[in-house]
């Protein structure tokens, strides 16, 4: 009896978040809410792209030849390159001589040597995003957060602005348990064994265009490597802000996931809101050894443009994961809501024998918001699995493509893919897609395809109205319910933050 | 406490009269049953006076307690506290028949300007009223209305009605679809929600539902209008001779 007890009270402290949601998203305003900026004074390398750019980002980040070389060789590349445009997206050409690739804060010139030191600017630019740079734990209680321990949890930071990484936070604590977690760019000067190792084998130099190009700009970004066996003690996470204009974002990040250990990641993103559309092309490596498990969360909200599709951030993306071992497990969960246009396929190659590759996504695209987005599942070694959930929401003007890869190759015996991709539609003025490739070399794998297409119908709005909601406050309720899967992959707190976002990001876009 | 007078609605999208002048008062403490052959008006009146899209009223007018309905949105109404029991109640998937059940409530209250109840209490009110309609903890978990059965659906409506405590009551069609065993049980749910304060019309086609909830007053409606009004027995006589009868005995 006293079990069963228990499992109630959990399922009503479930329900309780739920509802918080609910009166949450009701209280904050439509508009989008990161739009706000920082007054710094910044240095930048002068616009366009050049030999010599590439040598000065590489100079500011004080890194060896090898790098700089590394760096050249992208750029040469990148000028052989053509800009891919088989995605169902539309946006005016990119002037890439007509950009910034290097904004820095003056203040971050001498790299601080502690938290302690960073521009107070900065800090307060964290803390009112909701990321305080401190050492504290995440309380519980906060946000609703009543499924989290008693004693509160940590959650290490690498905050990222513009350029530069400004501070991470709990490095020592996890130096202890052996995992670095540092800037791309520190790693470069302090390991660079492991950086040489690895940068670069999960998304090849000449990849594409935008990770070409991110190969020979990017300024800095995160790095992760967690030994083998080690379960990571806290959750780790960058939050990327872009705050200078005409300037583009290029960060990097490379995690690596040693034997048997495992990491969870989380990155947000946030960006002013301007006229001017601004450019982010990053790249993001994992490499899972043997038993090794990751999971990569991402709450992307870059500015989307207004209600006429001005200005916003084009998010030209590669993440890729490379299960290498046996057994090796990845998990991309990704919740996208902003940006005018999303170019991203976070991809799981299952090398490894028995290894698994998961990816959840709730794209919702509102106003003349663009998203392209989905997955790459190839699987090599054999017994291996994939499954795909992934929900995309269009409302206003908006256009949202999933489009997505699997791949059975011919010692991939055994595996197996299962794949749901559902639309939502919200109004008749939007478009979903689904555009799904499926190669299938060998006799014993199986693949398993689901597609939907919905719109939140007149009877459930009218249902839930006639109970007492209003009209936002059905389709919060409504929409939710639709993207419960992959919200329930998320960690706690980015759970919360997303359902407030997959309701804020509709408002307005009912009738 | 429901009041309406010479009501005449047209379908929006076609030019078409549906109710063609109903006149209709249900007091607090009654049970009024309309009864009707399909297609006289009788589940556009429901969707009328709780606010759905589609209708024009084109004269006459609906209150409750003195209030006019016509000029409110759905969610106004229900927080005013007209409840419809849907014929066909509707599926939403990935919410929880709880959380919606909190979400409507909270919503309602807000509206009134009332505290809103906290998650223990709210659970601990749902349990005691699910158990009456041997609603058990599964049922309350899984997203509204979805894979339930036809018994299940009406069992889930009357429990909303149950925990929303509406002051008017409308259910349209509940019987459909129900065996004799589940159309007991929801019944008894109804009957239990009967008191003083409470006014309830019942919609229906056939006379067995009125077998277990006893109405005060029943009325024919047919053609957009009701045509006659009488105690119980008359709902009696439309089983034995069918609707026939009357229709020609008014015409």
């Amino acid at each position: 009896m006293a079990v069963l007890d228990e499992a109630q009270v959990r399922d009503q402290v479930k329900e309780g978040v739920d509802q918080e949601t609910v009166d949450a998203v009701r209280e904050v305003g439509g508009a989008y809410k990161y739009g706000w900026e920082t007054d710094i004074e910044m240095e930048y390398a002068p616009k366009g792209l050049t030999p010599d750019i590439v040598r000065l980002i590489s100079e500011k980040n004080e890194e060896p030849e090898w790098m700089t070389n590394w760096r050249l060789e992208a750029y040469e590349r990148w000028l052989t390159k053509e800009e891919p445009d088989w995605a169902m997206v539309d946006y005016p050409e990119i002037d890439f001589q007509d950009q910034y690739y290097y904004a820095r804060p003056k203040s971050m010139e001498v790299k601080p040597k502690s938290l302690d030191e960073v521009d107070p600017k900065l800090l307060a630019t964290y803390a009112k995003l909701g990321i305080p740079l401190k050492e504290q734990m995440i309380l519980a209680g906060v946000e609703g957060a009543e499924n989290a321990p008693a004693e509160g949890r940590k959650v290490a930071v690498d905050a990222v602005f513009d350029s530069v990484s400004v501070g991470t936070t709990f490095q020592k604590e996890l130096m202890q348990a052996g995992v670095i977690f540092c800037s791309i760019s520190e790693a470069i000067r302090e390991h660079p064994e492991l950086v040489k190792k690895y940068l670069g084998s999960v998304v090849p130099v000449s990849d594409n265009f935008y990770a070409t190009l991110n190969s020979a700009v990017f300024s800095d970004g995160s790095f992760v490597y967690v030994p083998p066996g080690v379960r990571c003690p806290m959750e780790l996470s960058t939050y990327f802000r872009i705050n200078a204009e005409n300037t583009g974002q290029f960060e990097r990040t490379l995690i690596i996931a040693d034997k048997g250990s495992y990491v969870s990641y989380l990155e947000g993103c946030t960006a002013p809101q301007r006229d001017i559309s601004q450019l982010h092309a990053a790249v993001v490596e994992i490499i899972v050894e043997e038993d090794a498990e990751v999971k990569y969360s991402t709450v992307q909200n870059w500015y989307p443009g207004d209600e006429n599709g001005k200005g916003g951030i084009y998010n030209f993306v590669t993440k890729r994961a490379d299960c290498r071992g046996d057994r090796a497990k990845v998990m991309w969960t990704q919740v996208e809501t902003g940006s005018a246009v999303t170019w991203k396929y976070p991809s799981c190659i299952l090398r490894g024998n028995e290894s698994q590759g998961e990816f959840y996504s709730i794209a919702i695209a509102n106003n003349y918001q663009q998203a392209d987005t989905g997955t790459k599942m190839i699987h090599l070694g054999k017994n291996t699995r994939s499954r795909i959930v992934s929900k995309g929401i269009s409302a206003g003007h908006a256009q949202n493509t999933y489009r997505g890869l699997v791949s059975m190759h011919p010692k991939a015996k055994d595996s197996r893919n299962y794949t749901q991709c559902d639309s939502l539609l919200i109004g008749d003025q939007c478009g979903a897609h689904t555009v799904p490739y499926i190669e299938v070399k060998n006799n014993s794998s199986r693949v398993e395809h689901e597609a939907t297409t919905s719109k939140v119908d007149d009877d459930q709005m009218f249902y839930c109205r006639q109970r007492g909601m209003d009209e936002e406050e059905a389709v919060a309720l409504v929409v939710n319910g639709f993207c419960k899967d992959v919200l329930q992959a998320l960690p706690m707190e980015f759970a919360m933050e997303a359902q407030q976002l997959v309701a804020i990001s509709l408002e307005g876009s009912v009738g | 406490m429901l009041e309406i007078k010479d009501l005449h609605v047209d379908l929006e999208e076609e030019t078409k009269t549906i109710l063609k002048g109903v006149n209709l008062s249900v007091e607090a403490g009654k049970v009024h049953a309309i009864m009707g052959p399909n297609g006289s008006g009788k589940s556009t009146l429901s969707y009328v006076l709780s606010g759905r899209d589609g209708y024009e009223v084109t004269k006459g007018s609906a209150t409750l307690e003195g209030e006019d309905l016509l000029e409110m949105e759905p969610e106004e109404r229900a927080a005013a506290g007209l409840f419809l029991a849907f014929q066909y109640p509707v599926e939403i998937p990935g919410v929880g028949n709880m959380t919606f059940l909190r979400t409507a409530l909270n919503a309602q209250r807000k509206a009134r300007g009332e505290d809103e109840m906290s998650a223990a209490d709210f659970l601990k009110m749902v349990r005691e009223k699910a158990k009456n309609l041997k609603i058990d903890a599964d049922m309350l978990k899984r997203p509204v209305n979805v894979g339930f059965s036809g018994g299940e659906k009406k069992r889930n409506e009357i429990l909303q009605m149950a925990v929303l405590e509406p002051k008017m009551c409308i259910l349209d069609e509940t019987d459909s679809g129900l065996d004799v065993d589940a159309m007991k049980l929801v019944a008894q749910g109804v009957n239990a929600l009967r008191d003083a304060d409470r006014g309830f019309l019942v919609i229906t086609h056939y006379q067995r539902l009125l077998d277990h909830i006893k109405p005060d007053v029943v009325h024919i409606m047919a053609d957009g209008r009701i045509v006659k009004t009488g105690g119980p027995e008359l709902a009696l006589e439309v089983e034995n001779n069918g609707y026939a009868d009357i229709l020609t005995e008014v015409a």
